[in-house]
């Protein structure tokens, strides 16, 4: 509490990437498996096409990469504006 | 030896893991009991919630709903992992920070207002009871199948296995039992699912082998399994597995399932077992690792059960005959004697002949061959992943280890909403209400007895299931995305929320997403009473009861942003609060309660 007055830099260096995330996280998952579907509908992928993948497996794997992606930079984030454990 | 014997003796030794490991980590202290004594490793803790959250709907039904409706149905695969994103990146670092107990006590705290804190325990509960119900419901059928006991008898071990388990070591106990129980199921689901894709298409791994070529000696041999089963289903009439129909509901829904996900209270509070904040952002991916181990494998074992029904009703293929009814694999007889599976031979002619009857291009062709209606007449989309090894002629060991799995499954989440509902009952009503100057052992004692409290009226629940469970589940999602999640958003990102704008939003979305279930389904799920019909061309923009649950968080979110403007910003002391949940520094001295 009270801490110094780089908070604000930090929180918002946090709701950026916190942004960022999030916009890969619905471009995948309503975008690319769902509404933008047709878009990919001529990448061929195992006898179906690359919006069936995103649909099943391909947003879950982003997913995963973007949670821990977020790990790592956040605790750089951390450690940058010196409020890390 | 015969398959009773073994499934008792697998199940057993599973069961004396969950026992010896309750007995070594029993709780002593409320810190103990409610939040694992916040010792618990982020990889250690990624396993648990991952158990935790996989519950008999994972484990059991989602592969079937993806084999009967294909594409569309990927909404559970995103939506159920989806929401982890939302959590890891909008909730649980923060409610980490907090240093407190439970979900309900944030939302007090936060929002400085004891009415809060009782409308957050009210939704908690409903939550968690409807869920419990099933889980409860789920583990009797399992035993009862596999045990060859009656339903209730399988009801009354699973309470009993919960009971030992879960009361003696609260949240410590449930989070190493439930490490177990999550090896135990992920081993289950993915060996019999190991040996159908390598019997399908030679790949060892299953979320693989969904987009691998037919092996030599298959049906369609050498082309894409997906084609192969397009082609099978459309020649039956069936749609294309890979088609999808309306994308704008199936996108809602998907938001509807994530949203729900992030604001489930029995997930959230994992989340306050790890030692500091960063742990709490690692552990959230280490969930989704594990979850999405079973997640990858849940669409490839779908699909190629699916294929593999189909070529087991039309051995020929659709221009050969059916299969005749003396020929039926024997997991079909099995299966009828529970009721889940049932043909019916209506032309008399000895063969099974199933196919899409509402196609009028397959009626035209029954007339003409002689068919009478679809006479796979019942199949319970919850047996596929049961009677997948039966299904793939798997030995009886792997059968016996299905069983050990569901149950695990079952018991691990009903085991984590019966600690979410007896710590809201002891912490956020006795503690914070009723009793405040009750001693930490009295507290302790009162939270036990809760959770006993909690096991009867879900043991009850499960034996007289209410006719509404089913449709409640739509309830429950819809709550926690409509009140829980966005009250617990805004009390984190938002230091201008007040107590009145969280109260009268959280009241707005619980209230707009009860009306507009209760139109279509009627009240309190009461048949009859409904409003409206509920088919499609009565809803509100097209909108499904299950999937409203984003539409009452936005309701939530208005509401809250519109009242708190109107009102006076939050006293100063909860904007000072507000400023230390965002930095992880400090996380390990803040725990007074």
């Amino acid at each position: 509490m009270a801490e110094q007055p780089n908070n604000n830099a930090y929180w918002s260096a946090n709701i950026r990437l916190v942004t960022y995330c999030l916009v890969i996280w619905a471009l995948v998952s309503y975008g690319f498996a769902i509404l933008l579907r047709p878009l990919l509908s001529g990448i061929a992928v195992g006898g179906t096409d690359l919006g069936f993948w995103f649909a099943q497996q391909g947003s879950i794997l982003v997913f995963l990469v973007l949670i821990f992606f977020y790990a790592w930079r956040m605790n750089k984030i951390d450690r940058e504006h010196g409020v890390d454990e | 030896m015969d398959q009773t014997t073994l499934n008792i003796i697998v199940v057993g030794l599973s069961f004396a893991l969950y026992f010896g490991i309750a007995i070594w980590a029993r709780a002593g202290s409320t810190s103990e009991f409610y939040a694992a004594g916040r010792g618990v490793n982020p990889v250690v803790n990624g396993m648990a919630t991952a158990a935790d959250w996989m519950s008999a709907a994972s484990f059991i039904s989602m592969a079937g709903l993806i084999a009967f409706v294909g594409y569309n149905n990927s909404s559970f695969l995103m939506g159920w992992t989806g929401g982890y994103v939302l959590m890891a990146l909008l909730l649980a670092p923060y409610l980490r920070k907090f240093g407190k107990f439970t979900v309900p006590e944030f939302i007090g705290d936060r929002y400085y207002s004891t009415t809060a804190r009782i409308v957050a325990v009210v939704c908690l509960i409903v939550i968690s009871i409807t869920y419990v119900i099933g889980q409860m419901s789920g583990a009797g059928v399992a035993f009862a199948r596999f045990l060859e006991v009656d339903r209730d008898l399988g009801l009354f071990i699973a309470a009993g296995v919960v009971l030992v388990y879960a009361v003696l070591g609260g949240m410590k106990g449930i989070t190493y039992t439930q490490v177990a129980q999550y090896c135990v199921l992920i081993i289950a689901y993915t060996i019999p699912a190991i040996f159908i894709s390598l019997q399908l298409t030679g790949n060892p791994i299953p979320g693989l082998g969904l987009f691998s070529n037919m092996s030599e000696g298959t049906t369609g041999a050498g082309e894409p399994l997906l084609v192969t089963l397009n082609g099978l289903l459309t020649d039956l009439g069936f749609n294309q597995y890979t088609e999808g129909t309306s994308p704008v509901n199936m996108a809602l829904f998907t938001l509807s399932l994530m949203i729900g996900t992030a604001g489930l209270p029995h997930v959230i509070i994992r989340f306050f077992t790890v030692p500091k904040v960063a742990d709490a952002r690692w552990s959230a991916g280490w969930a989704l690792v594990f979850i999405a181990l079973l997640y990858l494998t849940a669409p490839a074992v779908g699909a190629m059960a699916r294929l593999n029904i189909m070529t087991t009703m039309w051995p020929q293929g659709v221009e050969g005959e059916a299969v005749a009814q003396e020929d039926l694999p024997d997991w079909f007889e099995t299966w009828s004697v529970t009721g889940l599976l049932a043909v019916e031979d209506k032309n008399g002619d000895g063969r099974i002949q199933y196919y899409n009857e509402s196609s009028e291009e397959m009626a035209a062709m029954a007339a003409e061959r002689g068919w009478e209606g679809n006479e796979l007449v019942t199949f319970n989309r919850d047996i596929l992943v049961l009677a997948n090894p039966e299904i793939a002629q798997l030995p009886s060991w792997v059968i016996a280890l299905i069983a050990a799995g569901g149950i695990a499954a079952a018991l691990s989440t009903a085991a984590g909403l019966l600690l979410a509902i007896s710590s809201a009952i002891s912490h956020d009503l006795i503690k914070s209400t009723l009793n405040p100057n009750i001693s930490e052992k009295s507290e302790l004692l009162a939270a036990r007895i809760s959770m006993i409290g909690a096991i009867a009226v879900a043991t009850w629940l499960g034996l007289n299931p209410p006719g509404f469970a089913a449709q409640t589940v739509a309830l429950a999602f819809g709550l926690a995305a409509a009140s829980l999640f966005p009250t617990l958003m805004m009390g984190i990102f938002s230091k201008r929320m007040n107590s009145a704008g969280a109260t009268w939003g959280m009241l707005a979305g619980l209230l707009t997403t009860c009306l507009y279930l209760f139109t279509y389904l009627g009240w309190f799920f009461i048949p009859g009473t409904n409003m409206l019909e509920n088919t499609a061309s009565n809803y509100l923009f097209g909108i499904p009861p299950a999937s409203f649950g984003p539409i009452g968080a936005l309701a939530n979110f208005v509401v809250a942003y519109l009242v708190s403007k109107a009102t006076a910003e939050p006293p100063q002391e909860i904007q000072d609060l507000v400023e230390s949940i965002r930095v992880p520094r400090g996380a390990g001295a803040a725990t007074g309660h």
